[in-house]
């Protein structure tokens, strides 16, 4: 595994909201969105993105079981001569190309923003979808990262309140902005915390 | 007879451990106990006649029958001289039995403290459940058949979160009643009073067990179910009440009614035309249609709701009577709906989002977030005026016009643009939202009229989306984001300008209304004189606190929460309350 130590961890102490300091190195710098002007803006339109080694990791992922898939399909016509298993094959291989080939624009799509009293994530190009979440509704931050995603060094930062509907789930951050973004966001939540 | 609950302080909540009713056993394990006596009898039936009826007992020649009781234990017992060792082995069981339910009921305590519900259970496997007083959502009184023939009552205390409730089963009916009004009154933030008042019932793990206290507690129960009234609580007038004929009729009028009709009449016209068994195929759907049929309408039967001091109280059960109260600020969406079927007759249904703490496996969620089954308009007023107490009645009948039965001249809600009407297609003229000063308000459907109300202290989150199609024609779905429950809050092709405006409005009255909302201590700031006139005014406990701790003497209304050790701390005062930044 091609561990990458990740030097610009952020020290920054966490205050209050307005103080977290996101460390945008390595992160995309350009969101794509929709070119039609009736698109959903949410001021500031400034936002916050992934991380470039999620691109790669995706990529290696989805390219893998590309690979796997034509393997397999190479291995199945020569063994058992079933020419006719290139249909399923071929259309899954086909599908899982377009996915590959869409996937840069994809995760330029996603992006959060922390404005003063809420956190603003949007996700999608084709199907925008752009929630905000008050500070004080998390109930909990959860982060989770496989073995494919630590060796890359990047984590899932997932906001659960109390409706199972709201589904903010952040993919490809680095490990140290998950981390302090998670602190800064139990910070501010609790010193917002009401009822549910 | 009976104290009212409010008079004071119950035994039970004075922050020690207590246990449940002696009889809880017998009504938790009852049901085994009779399904295990009720196999052993049908498999001696036999025996058991020829021991006690013995002239009923055909003359039989035992070698004609003799491998029938070839593997019959009993004879074998008798035969081999077993009989004291079986009848040992019997009462050691016997005793086991009963030690065991003894046990567990000696280990499964209660314990009601200032800021939390708990309860300890198990003999060899311990656990240990607690509910936070200021996260309650509701609490609820369940009186089976049986258990109410005993003078006995569940108590469960809704917690926030799936599976988190905290059940007290059982305890006698009046203390029941004693318990939910404390924990109601301690999760308001109110203080009880110092003293206990002489409850009474007594000390439930008193000597009330025996044969005299069964049998009087069957005919208190008895009485009680005939009268059909609540012991221990002043009853609060109920300010709606439905006639039986309206709840069977608005049953008759559902969907699944007219779906049933369709599919019998599929079944005849098949049947006419020559596969006669269809028919019989037909009869178990029928059968079960009624059993829901009736079950929902007993459900339905002896409905009521009322206002109390901590909250709406809403009774219904025939059998059952579940009796639940919730409290101010558990409601996260309300929804007037009215089918088709019913318009004719002007009835509506009233549904809530609440937390119910019960998973969605269960099926029951639908008992507990129908607040108003079937009613008339007057009824929906009246109901929806203790569900949103701060807007004025006033207010109503304009928004019932526009909102529930609207579009009207002068329509303040924001629409489905003209444009767009393709995706909606029949509803595009009611499809909209309106703001008021506590709520968003979303009015939805032709076929299912339907308004919701989502209250701004309340919603979770806000998202919009987009697809190609919205895009092309310039509009954007809206959804709020409650807590699980029938009510979406969904709301398809608003402008896409009026969308983003309503984004950031929603999200901003949801930052103003949490940050001023209280309610999870909703009568903290509220002096309780009418309980207990001889309490302390909160503001002089925080007072002395400030001076016991940080040796400050002037008085300083609002501490910084670090001033304050822990929540355990007494004199729980609204300062404590962490809603300063």
């Amino acid at each position: 595994m091609m561990s990458t130590p990740d030097p610009q961890a952020d020290p920054t102490p966490v205050t209050d909201s307005t103080s977290w300091v996101v460390d945008d190195a390595g992160t995309f710098t350009e969101l794509r969105e929709p070119s039609s002007p009736n698109r959903l803006v949410i001021e500031p339109n400034q936002w916050h993105q992934l991380s470039r080694k999620y691109l790669t990791l995706q990529l290696l992922t989805h390219g893998a079981l590309l690979v796997l898939i034509v393997v397999a399909g190479f291995v199945l016509t020569a063994v058992a001569r079933a020419e006719w298993i290139w249909i399923p094959f071929g259309v899954v291989a086909l599908l899982s190309l377009w996915g590959i080939a869409i996937l840069p624009r994809q995760v330029r799509g996603y992006g959060y923003q922390l404005r003063q009293d809420d956190l603003v994530f949007r996700r999608g190009i084709l199907w925008q979808r752009v929630v905000a979440v008050p500070y004080g509704r998390m109930q909990l931050i959860d982060i989770t990262h496989g073995p494919l995603d630590r060796g890359f060094g990047i984590a899932q930062l997932k906001f659960v309140t109390a409706a199972a509907t709201t589904g903010v789930t952040i993919p490809g951050l680095s490990q140290a902005t998950a981390e302090s973004l998670r602190d800064h966001l139990i910070a501010v939540a609790e010193s917002r915390r009401t009822g549910l | 007879m009976s104290q009212p609950a409010a008079a004071g302080r119950s035994v039970l909540s004075d922050g020690e451990w207590h246990r449940l009713h002696p009889l809880t056993p017998l009504l938790r394990g009852g049901l085994v106990l009779v399904v295990v006596i009720g196999v052993i009898i049908a498999n001696l039936r036999d025996r058991l006649v020829q021991i006690f009826l013995p002239m009923f007992v055909p003359q039989i020649n035992p070698d004609e029958y003799a491998f029938e009781y070839e593997g019959d234990p009993i004879d074998w017992v008798v035969e081999n001289n077993l009989v004291l060792l079986a009848g040992l082995a019997l009462v050691v069981v016997l005793v086991l039995v009963v030690a065991g339910f003894y046990l567990s009921w000696r280990f499964h305590t209660f314990r009601i403290t200032r800021d939390e519900v708990e309860v300890r259970s198990g003999i060899l496997f311990r656990t240990h459940r607690r509910a936070k007083l200021d996260r309650v959502q509701g609490v609820n009184l369940t009186r089976p058949m049986i258990a109410r023939l005993l003078g006995t009552a569940k108590l469960e205390v809704v917690g926030a979160g799936a599976d988190g409730n905290v059940k007290l089963e059982y305890l006698s009916t009046v203390n029941a009643e004693q318990v939910r009004a404390d924990i109601l009154r301690l999760a308001s933030g109110r203080q009880l009073d110092a003293q206990p008042a002489p409850g009474p019932a007594g000390a439930p793990g008193g000597a009330l067990a025996g044969a005299a206290a069964l049998s009087a507690a069957v005919s208190h129960g008895v009485t009680g179910l005939i009268v059909g009234e609540d012991v221990g609580e002043v009853e609060p007038e109920s300010v709606v009440r439905i006639p039986v004929g309206r709840l069977l009729l608005s049953h008759l009028l559902s969907p699944i009614t007219v779906l049933l009709v369709v599919a019998i009449t599929a079944v005849i016209v098949g049947a006419a035309l020559g596969t006669p068994w269809l028919l019989i195929g037909l009869l178990p759907v029928i059968i079960g249609f009624g059993a829901f049929w009736l079950s929902s309408v007993f459900k339905g039967l002896r409905y009521s709701i009322a206002p109390t001091r901590n909250g709406i109280r809403i009774t219904y059960g025939l059998f059952t009577t579940i009796t639940e109260i919730i409290p101010p600020g558990r409601i996260h969406a309300i929804e007037i709906r009215q089918s088709i079927l019913w318009r004719p007759a002007g009835w509506w249904t009233i549904k809530i989002n609440r937390i119910t703490g019960k998973s969605v496996s269960e099926g029951t969620q639908d008992q507990f977030t129908t607040v108003l089954p079937v009613g008339t308009r007057a009824d929906v007023e009246r109901v929806m005026g203790l569900l949103v107490p701060e807007m004025a009645p006033e207010e109503w009948p304009a928004l019932f016009e526009q909102g529930v039965l609207g579009p009207r001249d002068g329509d303040p809600f924001t629409n489905t643009p003209r444009r767009a009407r393709i995706f909606t297609l029949l509803s595009w003229k009611r499809n909209g939202f309106a703001l008021n000063q506590g709520a968003l308000l979303l009015r939805r459907g032709v076929v299912w009229r339907t308004l919701s109300m989502f209250p701004f202290a309340r919603m979770q989150s806000v998202a919009l989306h987009q697809g190609p199609f919205d895009r092309m024609l310039r509009v954007a779905d809206v959804q709020v984001h409650t807590v699980l429950g029938p009510i979406s809050g969904r709301l398809s092709t608003v402008d896409r300008d009026a969308a983003l405006e309503l984004f950031a409005e929603v999200e901003r009255r949801t930052a103003m209304a949490s940050a001023a909302d209280h309610s999870h201590r909703w009568a903290a700031d509220v002096a309780d004189a009418v309980a207990a006139p001889a309490t302390v005014p909160p503001l002089t406990v925080a007072v002395q606190w400030e001076a016991g701790e940080g040796g400050q003497p002037q008085p300083q209304p609002q501490p910084q929460p670090r001033a304050i050790p822990d929540a355990d701390a007494p004199g729980r005062t609204p300062e404590q309350s962490p809603n300063q930044p």
